[in-house]
Order: structure tokens, then C-alpha cells, then sequence
């Protein structure tokens, strides 16, 4: 298993930056997942590491040692695509025998080798099929087959999912875990689905725009998001955002913001807080609770409900939406006013930059971290 | 209602779909009817299509003529000018189609632009140059033109099968550890095989029917076919039961070749569209 690290990666074509200095430094056996939006370069930074795009500039080290211009067969990575791109005229035997043959692996050991990954991965009774023959699951598992085969140092996924239909990929998800864990190998996976983040990453590294915008495990972006851009992107449904005005710093660790409409104090550990200064309070859905004696009313637009929790789009009275998570047994119906508290100790606040300024309550999973 | 209207356009669209090959055909199916009768038949005005058929004008072309020194000559030169062409485009292809530069689109213009000069422009210069390098009348002098007025052709064709191949594939099979040339050996070419042997058949086929230099450039020793049916066109006047017997000699194997092999042509001329 390895080690992988990016120093200052930059990728230009013709004459525009699409990756734009990425540093990050990736663990042995560590599970790594890069989300951003469409377009954020997220695809071109894991072909550099494959070696399929040339790095423009900066170095690339898999165990510790510098492979910027090492073929992608000589760096030790197997690539899982998200076309799978299996090849058509072999059978799913030879499609995970190529890359043994290529290295010149005796027959034997390579049987041995296919024999064990197609019983992790179920495939013994569709060695013989060509791809054409499979599932768009199975052609997954093909796909991520002759990845294992290979004994990879680092596997590489891009959007390995992405063509699968929800219910598969929620399988495909679970089992993609643990037979990471089982085969502890370093893995670096790229998705736009920041679910799929969210349930399988050890760390994440959140990309916008060739740059990145925070790296930190699940929860830590979850709870303590950088800036409004990681805000707005983790979680799901999103975090409220509601522009506020500063209004007082209270010198026991606390501030005070306004609306028009309403007006939260909210623990920070920042000071030199300007009153008057604009700024973003965030707010997830699940920290509003509805409360009849609750400071913030509005009134419920649409109920979406869930089963086990029910999403109320509620609008306030400066016009502004929100979501607020409730119970699946909520009866509330669209039109009704309701009163509702934020808890202080979940909410956000962003500077007029979008930074996220210092908090002094965390999540407890997060002590210490 | 629909259901009939339905059944009346299939029917309306094979019977003209028949009535345009018969239409196509017939010429080959008079020079071959033509090729069985005696001279005065053939000329009879209005034209016999019962009579009694005779060989004689078969006989009298084996007679006069060495059929299979031609047919050898039409042959080699064919299949050779096809298999260099090929291991000429099929890189030239690869290139342009995976490891396309700012220019790869004007120079694929660019060759398809030289087959819309007519021959006939560059006569005198290739006379000249075939003469000077004593490739006149010489196979090898034909097998070179012909390979290279069907380079444009090989290379268009092999370029746009091999853009149908997803890129991702040969990247798989680069992470795979495979060479440049293991990737185009074994992960491109058996993925574009239709494609290329479709692209051989059509050299084959024009390498077979030219007839502009291989009148202008060979006299016996390298002619082939056309050259064959040409020369019993034109000294004796209109002899034109032999005339049709000797096309029929010279046209027979590519069309027998092109009836076996129809299957595979369709197929590739057809490979995106069916996919
Ligand atoms: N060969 C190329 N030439 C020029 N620009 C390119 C090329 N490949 C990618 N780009 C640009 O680089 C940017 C990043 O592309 P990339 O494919 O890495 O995005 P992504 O984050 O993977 O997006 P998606 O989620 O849609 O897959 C895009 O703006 C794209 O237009
Ligand atoms: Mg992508």
C-alpha cells in the first residue's frame, strides 16, 4: 500500500488554468473522495495522477517517490472508469487477464489470481460472457475486478456510479466500503454526489474551479465548513443561508445578527466584530425546531414527506425560504403559520467574504479532531 | 387503418427498392447475355433476348489472349496496393483520430482535395517520373499509384471508424500496461476490424476498376484486366459478343469476392449507425 502526494499539481490547456496548485498529502490506505461541482477539474486532477494528462507543473510522489513522468502502468494504479470501458471483444476473463498477461504472469498464477477476485466479486458464472452480455452492475463489477487483479498500490475511481440506478448504487456503494476494507488499499474516488462522499470518504477534498476549497473528513465539512462555497455544497437538503446584519458583539464569546425579521445571538469565539458589517447566517434544516413559543414565524409552503422525516419549505416574512427538517409524523399542511427556534449553538456565520468565522461549540464527534 | 397504410408503404418501398437494382443491374445482365451470343445476334436491332447461346466468343478471347497473365497482373497489384495502403493509413489514422494537432482537420481536407483533380492533370508528370525511374509498364509502378490515389480514401475512412472507438477504452488498456503498439494491436484493431476490412475491400475494388493508368502507364508485361478488355475494344471495330465475354472475364472474381464478402462490407460501412 502506498503513499500518495500532490505538491502545487497545476494543469494548463491552451493557456487557460484548469487546476490551479492543489496540495494534499494522502495516507496509506487512506480512502480519499474529490467532489465539486461540473466542470471543477476534478476528473483532469485524478488523469493526472494516472498519468493519462501530462502535469503541467508541480510534482506528483507515490511513495515518496517522483512519477510525473512515469507511464500510468509504471506507477502502480489501477483506474475504475465511468464508461467502465471494458474491452468489447474479450470475455470478462481475458478483460481481467490483460493486464496480467501484458506484465507476463505465468497462466497458472494468473488463473489462481481471476479465480479469487471473481469470487469476491461474484463473477465466477460470467467469466466466459462478453461485457455486451452483462448488467450495467455487472459490468461494474468486471470493471473494478480487473482494477483488483492487478494488485494496484492506489485504485482510482472517476465517477464509478454515476450510470448506475439508485438502488444499485446504494449496493454498489456498501460494497465498494468494505471491500475497501478488506483490501486496505490507498484510494483516491471522484464523485459529484456529495452522498456518495459523505458515506464512503475517509477524507474529503472539496474542488471549485481548479482549487481547493477544503479538505477534511466527512463530518468535520459537515459541521465546520470553511467557507459558504463547502456551506452550500455539503449536506443535503443544503444548509439555510439568510443574509443578516451584525448588530452587537456580546463580550461573553457571542454576537448578535438581525434581519428585518428577526434576530439570533450566536457563540463565536471571533472578536473585533463590527456592528453594522453584513454577513450570511447559515442554518441546517435539522437544527430549526418548530416551537410555538419559537422568536422566528413563518409560514409553511410546501410539505415533502419523507417517511421518516418531513422537509417543510417554510417562508418567512421578509419572503426568504427555508427548509426545516421535522419528524415524519409532523401533520403541519401548507398555508399554516408556525413558530420556530435556531438552536445559536448550530448556527453558522460568514463574513462578507464568505469566510465561516470561529466557532466555540463543536459536534462531539469532532473533540479534539 | 395505420396497420394498413403501414403495409402498403413497405410494399411500395420494396417494389421500387427492386425496380432501382434491377435498374442498376441490367447493364451487367445484358453484357453477360451479351458475352453468350453470336456476333450478328449481338448487334441485331431490335435486340434478341432468346437465342441460342453459344462459347465461341469465350473461346475466341481465351484464344487471342493470355486471360490469365492479366488476371494475375489485376490481382497482385490490387491486393498489394490495398495492403500497403493499409499499413500506411491505419497509423495515419491512429494519429489523427487519438492524437489529433491544430492542423489534423485541414490536412485531412487537404488529402481528400487531391482525388477532385482529375487524372488526367498530373499525367505528364507521373509519364515523366514513372518513365525516369523505369516503373513504366512495371507492377510496381502501378501498385505505387495505386496506393497512393487511394491513400486519401483508407486514411478518411479508417479515421472515422476509429473515432468511433471510446478513448476510454484504449486508456484502460494504457493503465493496463499496454505498449503503444499492443494498444493498437490488440485493443484497437480487433475493436475497428470491420471498419478496416471494409476499408480493404473498397481498395480493392478501385485498385480492380482503374483503368486511367493502367492504359497510360503499362503495354503487357503488368497490364491488367482493364487493360484486357480494353484492347478488344477498339482495332477490330465492333465485336461486341467478344467484347461483353472479356468484361465479363475481367469483372467476374471481384464480383464473386464482392458476393462473399457483402456481408462484412455492409457491416462496416454501417458500424456507427448500428453500433
Ligand atoms: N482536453 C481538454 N481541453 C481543454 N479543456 C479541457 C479538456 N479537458 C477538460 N477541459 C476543461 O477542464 C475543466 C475540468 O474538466 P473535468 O473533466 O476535469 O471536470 P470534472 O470536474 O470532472 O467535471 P464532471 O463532473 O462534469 O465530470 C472543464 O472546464 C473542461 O472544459
Ligand atoms: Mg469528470
Amino acid at each position: 500500500m502506498a503513499t500518495v502526494e500532490l505538491r502545487n499539481l497545476r494543469k494548463t490547456y491552451l493557456h487557460e488554468e484548469i487546476i490551479k496548485g492543489v496540495s494534499l498529502v494522502i495516507a496509506e490506505r487512506e480512502f480519499i473522495v474529490f467532489v465539486g461541482p461540473s466542470g471543477c477539474g476534478k476528473s483532469t486532477l485524478l488523469r493526472m495522477i494516472a498519468g493519462l494528462e501530462d502535469i503541467s507543473a508541480g510534482d506528483l510522489l507515490i511513495d515518496g517517490q517522483r512519477v510525473n513522468d512515469t507511464e500510468p502502468a509504471r506507477r502502480g494504479l489501477a483506474m475504475v472508469f465511468q464508461s467502465y470501458a471494458l474491452y468489447p471483444h474479450m470475455n470478462v476473463y481475458r478483460n481481467m487477464e490483460f493486464s496480467l498477461r501484458l506484465a507476463g504472469m505465468p497462466e497458472a498464477e494468473r488463473r489462481q489470481r481471476i479465480g479469487d477476485v471473481a469470487r469476491i466479486l461474484q463473477l465466477d458464472p460470467y467469466l466466459d460472457h462478453k461485457p455486451g452480455q452483462l448488467s450495467g452492475g455487472q459490468r461494474q463489477r468486471v470493471a473494478i475486478g480487473r482494477a483488483i487483479v492487478r494488485n494496484p498500490r492506489v485504485f482510482l475511481f472517476d465517477e464509478p456510479l454515476s450510470n448506475l440506478d439508485a438502488a444499485l448504487r446504494g449496493q454498489m456503494r456498501v460494497e465498494l466500503a468494505s471491500l475497501h476494507r478488506r483490501l486496505g488499499a490507498t484510494t483516491i474516488y471522484v464523485t459529484h454526489d456529495q452522498v456518495e462522499a459523505m458515506t464512503m470518504a475517509d477524507r474529503i477534498v472539496v474542488l471549485n474551479k481548479g482549487v481547493v476549497e477544503q479538505i477534511g473528513t466527512p463530518l468535520e465539512l459537515y459541521h465546520r465548513p470553511r467557507n459558504l462555497f463547502v456551506a452550500r455544497f455539503m449536506g443535503s437538503p443544503p444548509m439555510n443561508l439568510l443574509p443578516v446584519t451584525i448588530n452587537a458583539q456580546i463580550p461573553e464569546g457571542s454576537v448578535q445578527v438581525r434581519t428585518e425579521t428577526l434576530s439570533v445571538s450566536i457563540p463565536t469565539q471571533q472578536t473585533g466584530l463590527e456592528a453594522g458589517a453584513p454577513a450570511t447566517l447559515g442554518i441546517r434544516p435539522e437544527h430549526i425546531r418548530i416551537d410555538p413559543q419559537g422568536a422566528v414565524q413563518g409560514v409553511i409552503e410546501i410539505s415533502e414527506r419523507l417517511g421518516a422525516v418531513t422537509l417543510l419549505h417554510v417562508r418567512l416574512p421578509d419572503g426568504q425560504m427555508i427548509v426545516v427538517q421535522t419528524g415524519g409524523d409532523n401533520a403541519d399542511r401548507a398555508d399554516t403559520p408556525i413558530r420556530m427556534t435556531f438552536e445559536e449553538e448550530h448556527c453558522h456565520l460568514f463574513d462578507a467574504d464568505g469566510m465561516a468565522l470561529a466557532r466555540s461549540t463543536d459536534h462531539p464527534l469532532l473533540a479534539g479532531a | 387503418m395505420a396497420r394498413t397504410s403501414t403495409h402498403m408503404r413497405h410494399a411500395a418501398i420494396t417494389v421500387l427498392a427492386w425496380g432501382i437494382a434491377l435498374w442498376m443491374f441490367f447493364p451487367i445482365l445484358w453484357m453477360v447475355l451479351t458475352g453468350f451470343k453470336s456476333e450478328p445476334d449481338a448487334i441485331s436491332t431490335p435486340p434478341h433476348f432468346f437465342f441460342s447461346p453459344t462459347i465461341s466468343s469465350y473461346q475466341d478471347v481465351f484464344a487471342r489472349e493470355n486471360y490469365w497473365h492479366f488476371a494475375t497482373n489485376s490481382v497482385v497489384i490490387s491486393a498489394m496496393a490495398t495492403v500497403v495502403a493499409l499499413l500506411v493509413s491505419v497509423p495515419a489514422a491512429y494519429a489523427m483520430a487519438f492524437l489529433p494537432g491544430p492542423r489534423t482537420r485541414m490536412t485531412l481536407l487537404w488529402m481528400l482535395s487531391t482525388r477532385m483533380l482529375p487524372s488526367v492533370g498530373v499525367l505528364v508528370p507521373i509519364y515523366l517520373l514513372a518513365r525516369a525511374t523505369g516503373l513504366l509498364d512495371s507492377r510496381t509502378g502501378l501498385i505505387v499509384i495505386y496506393m497512393l490515389t487511394n491513400l486519401p480514401i483508407t486514411v478518411w475512412m479508417l479515421y472515422t471508424f476509429f473515432r468511433e472507438v471510446p478513448v476510454a477504452i484504449l486508456e484502460a488498456g494504457r493503465m493496463d500496461g499496454a505498449t503503444r503498439w499492443q494498444e493498437v494491436t490488440q485493443v484497437l484493431m480487433p475493436l475497428a476490424l470491420p471498419g478496416i476490412a471494409s476499408t480493404g475491400l473498397l481498395s480493392l475494388i478501385l485498385c480492380w476498376n482503374e483503368t486511367f493508368w493502367s492504359l497510360n502507364l503499362t503495354s503487357s508485361i503488368a497490364a491488367p484486366l482493364t487493360t484486357f478488355i480494353a484492347s478488344f475494344s477498339s482495332p477490330e471495330g465492333l465485336f461486341f459478343a467478344k467484347l461483353s465475354a472479356a468484361s465479363t472475364l475481367a469483372v467476374a472474381p471481384i464480383m464473386v469476392f464482392g458476393w462473399v464478402s457483402q456481408k462484412q462490407l455492409v457491416r462496416g460501412l454501417t458500424f456507427g449507425a448500428v453500433k
